[in-house]
């Protein structure tokens, strides 16, 4: 490296070189959770602004009232199971696709999807749940009595795995396109049985997409409200419909922050659990 | 691998026990034969090639015996052993990829120790074992290395080591050398010939290079559209070749259709030629001769040699050691090649452009290929 640049010179130089990269987290993402950070410090005045004195209160009610430790506790729950449901989908569904002839079409039948607004594909799902609904047309029409399915946590459950299956199957499909199948018949050449093949040679690759997937299913099915306060009604409560009071009706937006600093503590600290039992490999992974 | 010099294929001793038995072995895919009655057998430490242009079914005929692909009719013996139906992983062979197939997420050692974790094998002797194979092909210290962290030749190595630590019966390479630069694969190609004298297994070698096979080969199989077009020892094929597919697409072969007048004298356009004592051909027959470029020789001054005609040198290339006369006689273009001796003696001249030569055809040399099969041309 060249010898003696003077201190502006080395500043320019790194503002070249990390600077946009760096002005963009620091915009978007530093300032943003500061800001979130020091509200949810504060109090909350008489028409809702947010006032001194600021101190951990918000946190105190939180975690002293086992209301919010259920709601919380239940977000973790049913965003892990979901998660659960659309791995054990979504992991042979990649493989199927990107072994497919029709492997186009099969990818374009996952997006499509998106191209219709969130909200109207979970107001869909009303259509097919609820009392006079297709489900229930198609269940009396085999003289079944009709099942009461709205609100439910299983129609939440039916309706997050739904949503977030694409964001599972994509990466997963981008990790799994990029197999070389002969490792398969080069595992089976060493004496490896399909199980143990598959296990050893094919499984190890797809790891890093399982994660990404993993990630970006997870973190919204946990934060998700929308689902289940159209298809949950009052009766599924998830952290993310308690944090959108917050901010709406209730007007406590130093509340709701605490909430959400919350949520983001509990995943950051899943992540960094994951980094410590999997060491740099893990983070490599995740990067 | 040492720098020990590998003993002439010539002189080499095969077992007499048979490695591997195809009895009329068939495979289709969809209504595509793509390997056709094909019946051969290897003998036990014995280097045999299968070689044919891309699409003639020798892949897929290793891949039978590699158990990847089930023949539609006919049987796989490895061993002594029917192993038709045997899946891979309980067959005594080990293949090496064409692209290596080695598994990224490992590092050499484990790649390497993958099919003695397989085997259950104690820690210990896997260790030891995966030394030995690293130290076979010359890469000791490599150990904790990725693939993606080693060149190509290194790779090819590490998929030859891999298989090789599981001491197989024998060995299946599926064009090994053939995504690998000029010099290195001339270089590979030794390594292998000693790695294969040394070890003793025995090597199954599929190859589209014709040079590769001959260099490589106790016994080559010659296989076109799915059937075996020829089959013996390296030289015959070279030599003696059977069919006007395999004159042309082992070497460059001159083919002249000829018509027999006596059992040991046909008639060509280029005049009369006898033929070798061992050639008996029935009056009228229509057949085709070969014969070497290298094989043809060139006079200025009329020889006092049998089958000789008068030729026009029509095109010279020059390729450094050798050259090359393009020569047009009685309507037809034959291949004549020459070293470039700087020796001017009667048979060794050089000639230029236009110049009218005397072109010698030596009957030992001239092949007869029979039936008049003109075969399919492989670089058609």
């Amino acid at each position: 490296m060249r010898e003696a640049a003077t201190p502006w010179e080395r500043l320019r130089q790194v503002l070249v070189t990390v600077g946009p990269g760096g002005l963009w987290l620091v915009l978007f993402v530093l300032i943003p959770t500061l800001v979130m950070l020091v509200a949810s410090l504060m109090s909350r005045g008489s028409l809702g602004q947010l006032v001194p004195p600021l101190g951990l209160h918000n946190y105190v009610r939180f975690f002293s009232d086992p209301l919010f430790i259920e709601i919380i506790g239940r977000s973790l729950w049913i965003g892990f199971w979901s998660t659960v449901l659309i791995m054990l989908l979504g992991y042979p569904l990649a493989f199927y696709i990107a072994q497919s002839r029709y492997k186009e079409v099969l990818l374009l039948l996952v997006v499509i999807p998106f191209f219709t607004n969130f909200l109207i594909r979970v107001y869909a799902w009303i259509v097919v749940f609820q009392k006079e609904g297709l489900l229930n047309g198609l269940i009396t029409a085999f003289g079944l009595p009709p099942l009461e399915l709205l609100p439910s946590t299983f129609a939440v459950y039916v309706a997050t795995v739904y949503t977030y299956l694409p964001f599972f199957v994509l990466p997963l499909y981008a990790a799994v396109e990029r197999i070389d199948w002969s490792q398969l018949e080069a595992a089976y050449d060493l004496g490896a049985r399909p199980i143990r093949a598959f296990w050893e040679a094919i499984f190890p690759q797809t790891v890093p997409g399982l994660f990404a997937g993993f990630l970006l299913v997870f973190i919204p099915a946990v934060g998700t409200f929308v689902i289940a306060d159209l298809l949950g009604g009052g009766k599924v409560i998830l952290v993310g419909n308690l944090i959108q009071l917050q901010f709406g009706s209730a007007q406590n937006w130093a509340f709701g922050s605490a909430v959400s600093m919350v949520l983001m503590a509990m995943v950051l600290l899943g992540l960094w659990l994951y980094a410590r039992t999997q060491g740099e490999k893990g983070l490599d992974r995740l990067v | 691998m040492g720098p020990t010099l590998f003993r002439s294929r010539r002189e080499r001793k095969l077992g007499e026990h048979i490695a591997v038995r195809l009895e009329g072995v068939t495979k289709r895919f969809g209504d595509q034969k793509a390997v056709e009655d094909v019946n051969l057998e290897v003998r036990d430490g014995e280097f045999f090639s299968l070689l044919g242009p891309s699409g003639c079914g020798k892949t897929t005929l290793l891949r039978m015996i590699a158990g990847f692909e089930t023949p539609d009719e006919g049987r796989v013996i490895i061993g002594g052993r029917d192993m038709t139906q045997v899946p891979p992983y309980l067959r005594p062979v080990n293949t090496v990829f064409q692209n290596y197939a080695l598994f990224p997420h490992m590092t050499v050692e484990q790649n390497i120790a993958f099919g003695l974790r397989m085997k259950k094998m104690p820690r210990d002797e896997i260790a030891r074992r995966v030394q030995w194979a690293l130290e076979l092909i010359n890469l000791p210290g490599y150990e904790k290395r990725r693939p993606d962290q080693m060149s190509g030749g290194q790779r090819q190595r590490i998929a030859l080591a891999r298989a090789l630590v599981n001491e197989p019966e024998v060995l299946l390479l599926d064009e090994p050398l053939s995504a690998l630069d000029l010099k290195l694969r001339q270089e590979l190609r030794v390594d292998l010939m000693n790695l294969q004298e040394r070890l003793g297994i025995t090597f199954i070698f599929v190859t589209h290079d014709q040079e590769e096979a001959l260099v490589m080969s106790d016994r080559i199989a010659v296989m076109n559209k799915g059937r075996i077009e020829q089959l013996g020892p390296t030289e015959e094929i070279y030599e003696l070749p059977q069919t006007a597919f395999v004159a042309r697409f082992i070497g460059d072969s001159n083919l002249i259709p000829a018509q027999a007048i006596e059992p040991r004298k046909v008639k060509t356009a280029l005049g009369e030629f006898v033929l070798d004592d061992e050639d008996a051909l029935t009056p009228g027959q229509e057949v085709l001769l070969s014969i070497r470029p290298e094989k043809i020789r060139l006079f200025r001054e009329k020889p006092n040699l049998p089958n000789v005609f008068r030729a026009r040198v029509d095109d010279i290339i020059y390729t450094g050691s050798e050259n090359q006369y393009v020569l047009v006689a009685g309507g037809q273009r034959l291949m004549c090649e020459t070293l470039n001796h700087d020796i001017q003696e009667p048979g060794h001249e050089e000639f230029a452009y236009d110049e009218e030569v005397w072109v010698a055809l030596t009957p030992e040399k001239l092949v007869v290929i029979q039936g008049g099969s003109e075969g399919s041309n492989p670089y058609a």
